[in-house]
């Protein structure tokens, strides 16, 4: 009853490809991004911001990042901690070694850093496919664990192999809040969300998804294999190092290579398998899903009331972890974003059952 | 399914809500950051279980800290910086006073934070070996020794036994480390040494966690080297000692530092790893008296954390050690601040920074025995550098070597010097001795 | 010389062990077409079960005999596996019948999060000891031709031998008796199988305790050389590039590319290693495969990847 688009017609081109067409939508789009920018950081507190909306936030821009090449390009990588490694990396270089380097500067360059390391470890998916790209891309994983752990100039000759970020400041302004710190991520989230959206919605995007529904006959109707597989490895690796610069200098501040470990890797493709594939709001279900739920986890043993130490608590956590994912895999394959649209084609006959 | 979605709606408003109201009046709440799961949990679990033992004897026996009771909760990071940074940033809400993350990568995570949150770090024998220095760390504790010293003293060991420390010279010293900053930090004072005595240092890391070393100790076989300095943690040191056995190398030339060298490291290997020796900052035994009180006040009454046989363990001392040295920081800030008060972050690291703990203080701890006397100051964060060697001869270990300090005239200069290249990559200014009054 | 002969027995050996854990993925995905990311836990899951039970056997029961114990205990733990096997079938994969690679890849994944977490909450997370009476100590050979003699795990030996033991059993299974040529048909085509009356549910869950089986052979032999803790798990990811090496289809393959893979890492361990730094050991098995990929996109051994457009 609500949630129609009956009385909106278009007139202009541009209004019939704009990105949200229905009314409804637009106006919810608008409050979601009130409440993000204004209403959250005045009443949250600070554990809530730092441990769990800016890491949800980075996240989430990482699991975008993954899902076009896993989602709209179809090239299974397990190397993704190893490009958010590069990204803080890079980043961490560019902000010790010059003085005075602006902060923005520093993550964009984190992020090319990243594309070329993705571009070199793309090189192999023209030749190789499925599970065992997959496997490919771990090389790329225990390589960039090695590489950050014994080439000295990649931590600035840091003698423990640690590396920490001074003072943030962006053009001056301070970033060592929380709210702060959570507003930058929100906003580079955003931008890179949009820009993201537009490049699937256009030919590149498309090429994508023709390369990964049936390469061979893409390549017959003339989408060239190298120009699509390795451009959704760049735009991705960039976006994935540009998180991982935001990890290391804003969420953990000092950080070593193992922070980027493999898990970190296993953690991302789940955020885009569970958000569902293939789309842009999957990438943020899937991270709220992955980073809140280990948090609730934590605690619902104690509110059974019963006696527990941590470890089994833990313990459980990991078991309903685990169980959930399967879980949801049965009952929903594509993901938390196709439950999302499936709802919403419900809400369009609302009240009606069809 | 919608019961279901119904359900997780309703916890994920449990998180929004405020974090839990700050520690009630009359109590002082100590975080525990701990890791029973995982590749590390062997070690981690004895040194969780001493942390708390010792907070549920202060209550039992003494009645807190001047009537004041002291709280804990327990937060699992399974070693791992960002679950180690939510935990902090959780507990840190409640009246956290001091931390102990028990793990050298949090411990650098958390650097960064507690200046802005005023709340003091004790690192009793890992971390930042530079962070001795308090005129450039403010906040961090690496009391008893660092990285550093253990690898000083282990080299001055070494010379010992040769005769001295010129007979070292054309010697070879392999370093079988964790590849990770907690392994590599003993390397820069272990080349200086090296320059200084004219002895070969080999270095072979082993990929964390350290599953499999069969390179590592082919490689050992093939370098021969006189002496084998092992710094691992968690599995990789039985592992490491299984593969030593596999390949012939003899355990009586293997010395670890403090953290390789405890029992669940040897139980496994038993007979296989007789004449290891190792570091140790503190005694193991059940006979000190604050053990003895531990089973009387504690374990006796039903209230013990972990298994009663653990209970004077190597590792589960060293945990009681550093609780009790936290307790005792409490206890020094509330003879300034108000008996009977509890005391916030900024207290305690006075406290921290006055510590003065002789036979007499320690032994009506029931301490004497397990530590040696320890006194802090605001530019001295260690307070303290005796350690001993101790063997392994199969059943259990025992004490070979006297006491050692680490050496002050190489330390100084090397600590100064990373504290200042530390601070300028920080833009941080030293300390006066007028901010120490605080 | 014998540095080099001493590293690539050392290899070799080490192969073979990769080669036991590689066969159980080969196993699972010949027959049922699903890369088992859980094979790590069950070789953990596995390896807790047979340790604990021989350790609570003696206490409980006062059985003695390290013979008897053991093989009561490796019983009990083959048990504990294909009741596991059955319930993976029941729960998770007959719902996921026809889903694609990666969302069964992802379902493996939980289900390793899964038996990582009741192992350990059922069993404990302490190292425990499974003794199965390999000997601990080398052997040295050829003392008079190489100086200092070349070095022979002889528990590596063993372990060896017990492999090439249980590849030929299976390769005799599914070789000869009725129930292997179900599963190479099963492996063939699923629905051509279901419509010549084989019952592809049962044939599963005797896949996945065949897989179990060969989990707690590795288990066994891995935990009594390492001790049985949490870590045993991150094995697997040693063994991931052998199954690759050899082609996801293949058990030969297995074997040859576990043999390949070991040598490859170790002489780069003791060779290039120097040159680097240290720690390459492993990294470089997964850039060995990359290059081989490269050549063969399948692997050395493995069925040749058709598209139809």
């Amino acid at each position: 009853m609500l949630y129609r688009e009956n009385g909106q017609f278009k007139t202009t081109y541009a209004a019939d490809s704009q990105i949200l067409p229905i009314r409804q939508d637009r106006i919810a789009m608008m409050l979601l991004l009130i409440a993000a920018f204004v209403v959250i950081p005045a009443v949250s507190s600070e554990y809530l911001l730092r441990a769990v909306l800016i890491p949800f936030l980075i996240l989430s821009l990482a699991a975008l990042g993954l899902n076009v090449l896993v989602g709209y390009c179809g090239q299974i990588s397990l190397g993704s901690g190893a490009f958010m490694a590069v990204g803080a990396y890079v980043a961490y270089n560019c902000q010790a070694r010059f003085e005075g380097m602006p902060l923005v500067v520093s993550l964009l360059a984190g992020g090319l850093g990243a594309t070329v390391l993705g571009v070199a470890f793309g090189i192999p998916s023209l030749r190789i496919k499925g599970l065992y790209l997959a496997v490919a891309t771990l090389a790329a994983q225990f390589f960039v664990d090695w590489a950050c752990l014994r080439l000295k100039w990649v931590t600035n000759d840091s003698t423990s192999g640690s590396v920490s970020v001074a003072h943030l400041d962006l053009f001056g302004l301070p970033v060592e809040s929380p709210q702060a710190r959570y507003l930058l991520c929100l906003a580079i989230v955003v931008l890179f969300a949009l820009i993201t959206k537009n490049i699937v919605r256009g030919h590149i995007g498309r090429s994508w998804m023709a390369m990964r529904d049936m390469d061979v006959a893409a390549a017959v109707i003339g989408i060239r294999p190298v120009q699509a597989k390795l451009s959704a490895f760049a735009v991705s690796s960039f976006i994935i190092g540009v998180a991982g610069a935001l990890w290391g200098f804003v969420h953990l501040g000092s950080w070593e290579p193992a922070a980027f470990g493999i898990n970190r890797s296993f953690d991302l493709l789940f955020m885009v398998i569970i958000g569902g594939l293939g789309s842009i709001s999957g990438a943020f279900f899937g991270a709220a899903f992955i980073v809140v739920l280990p948090l609730l986890l934590d605690k619902l043993p104690y509110w059974t009331g019963l006696p527990m130490d941590t470890a089994t608590a833990s313990h459980l956590a990991l078991m309903i972890f685990g169980a959930l994912i399967v879980f949801f895999l049965i009952k929903e394959p594509h993901g938390l974003a196709r439950l999302w649209a499936t709802a919403k084609e419900k809400l369009r006959l609302w009240p009606f059952p069809h | 399914m919608k019961t279901f979605i119904a359900c997780a709606a309703l916890a994920a408003l449990q998180l929004f809500a405020a974090p839990a109201a700050v520690a009630q009046a009359k109590e002082q709440f100590f975080p525990l950051l701990v890791y029973r799961t995982g590749p590390y949990s062997p070690n981690g679990t004895p040194w969780a279980n001493g942390k708390q033992d010792y907070i549920k004897l202060i209550n039992a026996r003494d009645g807190g800290v001047n009537g004041v009771k002291l709280t804990f909760e327990e937060c699992e990071t399974g070693y791992a910086t960002d679950k180690g940074v939510e935990c902090y940033e959780r507990l840190k809400g409640k009246g956290a006073s001091v931390f102990d993350p028990q793990a050298t990568g949090i411990t650098f995570a958390l650097t960064d934070k507690v200046p802005g949150d005023k709340i003091p770090l004790i690192t009793l024998g890992y971390g930042l070996s530079a962070s001795a220095d308090g005129g450039v760390f403010a906040w961090n504790f690496p009391l008893m020794g660092s990285y550093w010293t253990a690898a000083d003293v282990l080299i001055q060991h070494l010379g010992k036994k040769e005769g001295g420390l010129d007979k070292l010279k054309g010697k070879k010293i392999a370093l079988v480390y964790h590849d990770s900053p907690f392994g590599k930090e003993p390397i820069p004072l272990l080349d200086e040494r090296s320059k200084m005595h004219g002895f070969e240092l080999v270095k072979i890391p082993v990929t964390a966690p350290g599953v499999e070393q069969k390179s590592a100790w082919l490689q050992v076989r093939q370098a021969r080297p006189d002496y084998v300095l092992l710094w691992g943690w968690g599995v990789m040191n039985s592992t490491a000692l299984k593969e030593a056995q596999a390949t012939g190398y003899p355990r009586e030339k293997m010395y670890g530092v403090w953290w390789s060298g405890a029992e669940p490291d040897v139980k496994d290997v038993g007979e296989g790893a007789k004449g290891y020796n190792a570091l140790n900052l503190n005694t193991s035994g059940q006979s000190p008296k604050v053990i003895q009180d531990i089973l009387k006040f504690v374990h006796d009454k039903g209230q013990g954390t972990g298994p009663k046989d653990e209970v004077g363990s190597v590792l589960y001392t060293r945990g009681l050690v550093i609780q009790a040295l936290a307790v005792e920081a409490v206890r020094r800030a509330q003879e300034r601040f108000g008996k009977g008060k509890v005391m916030t972050g900024e207290q305690v690291r006075w406290g921290l920074e006055n510590l003065a703990l002789d036979d007499k203080k320690l032994a009506a701890l029931g301490l004497t025995g397990v530590i040696r006397p320890i006194s802090t100051s605001c530019f001295d964060h260690q307070g303290s550098t005796s350690v001993r060697v101790h063997t392994w001869d199969g059943k259990q270990w025992a004490f070979s070597s006297d006491w050692y300090q680490a050496d002050e005239a190489l330390l100084k200069p090397m600590v100064k010097a990373a504290a200042d290249r530390y601070a300028s990559e920080k833009k941080l200014t030293r300390r006066t001795s007028a901010e120490c009054q605080s | 010389m014998g540095p080099f002969i001493e590293t690539l027995i050392g290899g070799l050996m080490a192969g073979m062990l990769y080669s036991l854990i590689a066969l159980g993925f080969v196993l699972i995905f010949k027959a049922s077409g699903v890369f088992n990311f859980a094979q790590g836990a069950m070789v953990l899951f596995a390896a807790l079960a047979m340790a604990r039970l021989a350790e609570w056997l003696p206490r409980f029961t006062g059985l003695d005999g390290k013979l008897l114990v053991n093989v009561i205990a490796f019983a009990g733990a083959l048990a504990v596996m294909v009741v596991v096997a059955w319930l993976v079938e029941r729960l998770a994969l007959s719902r996921l019948v026809n889903q694609e690679g990666i969302t069964l890849l992802m379902a493996t994944l939980g289900i390793a999060y899964l038996l990582e977490g009741a192992g350990q909450m059922l069993f404990g997370n302490d190292i425990y000891k499974i003794d199965i009476g390999l000997p601990k100590d080398p052997m040295f050979l050829f003392e008079k031709t190489f100086e200092g003699g070349i070095l022979v795990s002889k528990e590596d030996l063993y372990a060896a031998l017990i492999a090439a033991a249980l590849v030929a059993s299976l390769s005799l299974f599914f070789q000869k008796t009725a129930t292997g040529r179900a599963l190479r048909a099963v492996a063939d085509d699923h629905q051509a199988a279901q419509s010549i009356g084989i019952p592809l549910s049962r044939i599963w869950v005797i896949v996945w305790s065949v897989a179990g089986f060969v989990a707690l052979v590795a288990g066994m032999i891995w935990g009594s050389k390492l001790g049985v803790q949490f870590s045993l798990s991150l094995v697997a990811l040693k063994a991931l590039p052998v199954v690759i090496l050899g082609g996801l289809t293949s058990v030969p393959g297995a074997i040859v590319g576990g043999l390949l893979i070991g040598v490859g890492e170790k002489l780069s361990e003791a060779y290039l290693g120097p040159a680097l730094g240290g720690g390459i050991e492993y990294w470089f098995g997964y850039v060995l495969v990359l290059g081989v990929l490269l050549v063969r996109p399948q692997g050395l051994f493995g069925e040749k990847i058709i598209d139809r457009v």
